[in-house]
C-alpha cells in the first residue's frame, strides 16, 4: 500500500517536472532550427545589408537585396500604434470593470470583452479592408485606407481582449485593505483609484501590456491583408507597411529549398523571435524591480 | 465476381493533373463535363502553382503538368537529362486587364507608359493625361504568377516599392473600386462575366501596344481574337511525350466547341490561333514540341 502510494507520488512529481521542460526544449528547439537556418543567411547577405533599409527584394527582376529595415518599421510603427491605442482604453476599461461597474454590467461586460479574441484574424483583416480603411480614408482625405494606421487600430482590439482580461484579474487582485484603509483618511473613490489602487497594480498592468505586445507583433493574417503591404521604407502611419510576420507568410510558401531568400526568411523570424525574447525579458525585469518596491 | 470486379476496375483508366493555381478550377469544370460523359476515366485535379506541377511532371507524378508560364531552360535542361520529351499543349488563354478608379479620368494606357507606371516613373496620373492626383500602385505578392508575368511582359525591371501586394484578385479589384487614385491588373474573369456583364466600380483601361496604334479594350472579342489586345498569356498544360488514348480524348474535349463554351464561361479564352501567335512570341521555348488540338478541329 505504501509502495503504491510512493509510486503514484513519484509518478506525478515526475510528469510534473518533465511537462515543465517540455515547453523550454520545444523553445530551445525552434530557436536552434531558426538560428541555424538563419545564420546561413548571413554568409551570403551581410548583417550590414540586412539591418539597412535597402529595399527587401528577394525575387528581383536583375539583382535581389535584402534589407530588412522597412519590414522592421512596418512591424514597430502597426505594434507600437496599437499598443498606443490598445493600453489606455484596455486599462481604462479594467478599472471600469474591476472598481466602478455595477456587478451586473460586469458579468456581461467581461466576457464580451474576452469573447472578441475568438474573432478569427481573417475576419478581422476583411473589416480593416472594407470597414476601417475607407473610413480611416475618408477621415484624413487620403485615397485609400490601406496604412499603418489601419493595421494599428486592428491590432489594438486583437490585443485588447488580452490586456483588459489580464489587466481586470489585477486590479481585483488589490487587497481590499489598501481601499479601506485610503477611504478611511479621508480620500475619496478617485483619489483612492489614482493614489492607492494604480500604484499597486503597475507591475501587474505592465504584464498585461507587454502580453499585448506580443499578441500585436505576432499577429500576421490582419496585417498581411489590411496594411497595403508596400516594401518601400514607411514615412508616417499614413505610409503603406509590410510587417516581418506577413513577410515571412507571403513568402515562405513558394521559396525554393536551400536558397539564400529561404535562409533570409527563417532570419527574418530570428529577429522577430529576437525581439519578442528581449520585450519578454525586460518586462519581467521591470516588473520584479516595481515588486520589490512595493513590499 | 472477383474477376468481373477486376475487369471493371481495370477498365476505369485514371488521369492525374498538377500544377498552376490559375487553372485549376477551368480544369476542374472541363474534367467534370468530360467525366459526365466517359464513366471509364477518373481524371484528379490538384493546385499547388505551375512549378509544382512541372516539377511532378519531371519527377514522373503526374500525368498533365497545369503550368500558366512556359518552361524555364533549368527545367528544360533537367527534363532533357531525364528522357522527357516535353509536349505543350496550350488549351486556353487568360487576359489580364488593367482596372482603374473611374476618377482617375484615364481610360487608355501604351504599354510603355504602364511600365513607367509600375516602375515608379510615373507618380502622377496628370502624367498621362488624367486628374493630378498620386497613383495608388495594386498587384499581387511575389508568390503569384500573375506578378512574375506582369513583370516580364510589361515592367521589364522591378516593380515600384510603392506597389501595394495584395492577398488576392479579389482583393484587388475590392481596393481600386474604393481608392479613387487606384490602378490594378486582374485577370479578364474578375471583372467581366461571359454574358458581357462588367464589374461595377471600376474601369477597365483600353491598352495600346505603342502610341501609333489604336487602344483596344479586353471587351472586345475581335481584339483579342486577333491578338491586337496585348496582354494575353497562354495556359498550357505538358505531357511526357504525344498524349494517348484517353489523355488524348480529354485533350480533345477541352479543345472541342462544348469546351470552348465551358472556357469562355469561366471568363478565359479559347486558344484562338491568332491571338496564341500575337503573344507567344516572347513566352514560348523552341525546344519544346507544341500541339493544338483547337486548330486541328477546324
Amino acid at each position: 500500500m505504501k509502495a503504491r502510494r510512493r509510486f503514484w507520488n513519484q509518478f506525478f512529481e515526475k510528469s510534473l517536472t518533465a511537462s515543465a521542460f517540455i515547453s523550454i526544449a520545444i523553445l530551445l528547439g525552434i530557436f536552434i532550427l531558426l538560428a541555424t537556418n538563419g545564420w546561413k543567411a548571413f554568409q551570403d547577405v551581410g548583417l550590414e545589408e540586412f539591418l539597412s533599409l535597402e529595399r527587401w527584394n528577394p525575387s528581383a527582376y536583375d539583382t535581389p537585396s535584402y534589407g530588412l529595415g522597412a519590414l522592421l518599421l512596418g512591424t514597430a510603427l502597426t505594434t507600437l500604434g496599437a499598443i498606443a491605442i490598445a493600453a489606455p482604453l484596455g486599462v481604462g476599461m479594467a478599472f471600469f470593470l474591476a472598481e466602478i461597474a455595477p456587478v451586473r454590467l460586469r458579468n456581461v461586460l467581461k466576457p464580451a470583452v474576452e469573447l472578441m479574441a475568438a474573432v478569427p484574424s481573417v475576419v478581422m483583416g476583411f473589416a480593416g479592408i472594407v470597414v476601417v480603411g475607407p473610413f480611416l480614408a475618408q477621415l484624413f482625405g487620403l485615397p485609400n485606407g490601406l496604412n499603418a494606421l489601419n493595421g494599428a487600430i486592428l491590432l489594438a482590439f486583437m490585443a485588447l481582449p488580452t490586456i483588459v482580461s489580464v489587466s481586470e484579474d489585477v486590479v481585483q487582485a488589490v487587497p481590499r485593505t489598501y481601499k479601506e484603509a485610503s477611504y478611511a483618511l479621508g480620500a475619496n473613490r478617485w483619489e483612492t483609484l489614482v493614489q492607492v489602487t494604480l500604484p499597486a497594480c503597475y507591475s501587474g498592468l505592465l504584464a498585461a501590456v507587454m502580453l499585448g505586445v506580443g499578441r500585436a507583433i505576432g499577429e500576421t493574417m490582419t496585417v498581411l491583408m489590411a496594411t497595403g503591404n508596400a516594401t518601400a521604407v514607411p514615412t508616417s502611419f499614413f505610409s503603406s507597411v509590410r510587417t516581418l510576420t506577413a513577410t515571412v507568410a507571403i513568402e515562405m510558401g513558394e521559396v525554393p529549398t536551400g536558397t539564400t531568400h529561404y535562409y533570409v526568411l527563417f532570419a527574418c523570424a530570428l529577429v522577430l523571435f529576437i525581439i519578442t525574447l528581449i520585450i519578454n525579458i525586460v518586462a519581467e525585469q521591470i516588473a520584479t524591480q516595481l515588486r520589490r518596491k512595493g513590499q | 465476381m472477383v474477376g468481373n470486379a477486376c475487369h471493371q476496375m481495370r477498365s476505369v483508366e485514371s488521369i492525374t493533373i498538377r500544377g498552376s493555381d490559375t487553372e485549376v478550377n477551368l480544369v476542374f469544370q472541363l474534367a467534370e463535363a468530360y467525366m459526365a460523359q466517359d464513366s471509364a476515366v477518373s481524371i484528379s485535379i490538384t493546385g499547388g502553382g505551375s512549378g509544382v506541377g512541372i516539377a511532378a511532371l519531371l519527377n514522373g507524378k503526374t500525368d498533365v503538368a497545369n503550368s500558366s508560364r512556359a518552361l524555364t531552360e533549368k527545367e528544360l535542361a533537367l527534363a532533357h537529362r531525364r528522357g522527357i520529351s516535353i509536349v505543350a499543349h496550350v488549351f486556353a488563354a487568360d487576359a489580364l486587364v488593367i482596372i482603374v478608379h473611374p476618377s482617375t479620368g484615364v481610360d487608355s494606357l501604351t504599354l510603355d507608359q504602364l511600365s513607367r507606371i509600375y516602375a515608379g516613373d510615373i507618380q502622377d496620373w496628370a502624367e498621362v493625361g488624367g486628374r493630378p492626383g498620386r497613383i495608388s500602385l495594386y498587384g499581387r505578392q511575389s508568390n503569384s504568377g500573375t506578378f512574375v508575368y506582369f513583370r516580364e511582359r510589361v515592367v521589364g525591371r522591378d516593380f515600384s516599392p510603392a506597389l501595394k501586394q495584395m492577398n488576392g484578385t479579389a482583393q484587388i479589384v475590392e481596393s481600386v473600386m474604393r481608392d479613387p487614385r487606384g490602378i490594378g491588373y486582374v485577370g479578364l474573369g474578375y471583372v467581366a462575366k461571359a454574358d458581357g456583364t462588367v464589374r461595377s466600380g471600376v474601369r477597365i483601361v483600353r491598352l495600346k501596344a505603342d502610341a501609333r496604334q489604336p487602344a483596344s479594350s479586353p471587351l472586345d472579342q475581335e481584339a483579342l481574337r486577333t491578338g491586337r489586345y496585348p496582354l494575353v498569356r497562354p495556359l498550357y498544360q505538358f505531357t511526357d511525350g504525344y498524349p494517348k488514348g484517353k489523355l488524348k480524348a480529354f485533350l480533345e474535349f477541352e479543345a472541342s466547341h462544348k469546351g470552348e463554351q465551358i472556357i469562355l464561361a469561366n471568363g478565359y479564352l479559347p486558344p484562338w490561333p491568332d491571338m496564341l501567335a500575337a503573344c507567344q512570341t516572347s513566352t514560348s521555348s523552341p525546344a519544346v514540341t507544341t500541339i493544338n488540338y483547337y486548330a486541328e478541329r477546324r
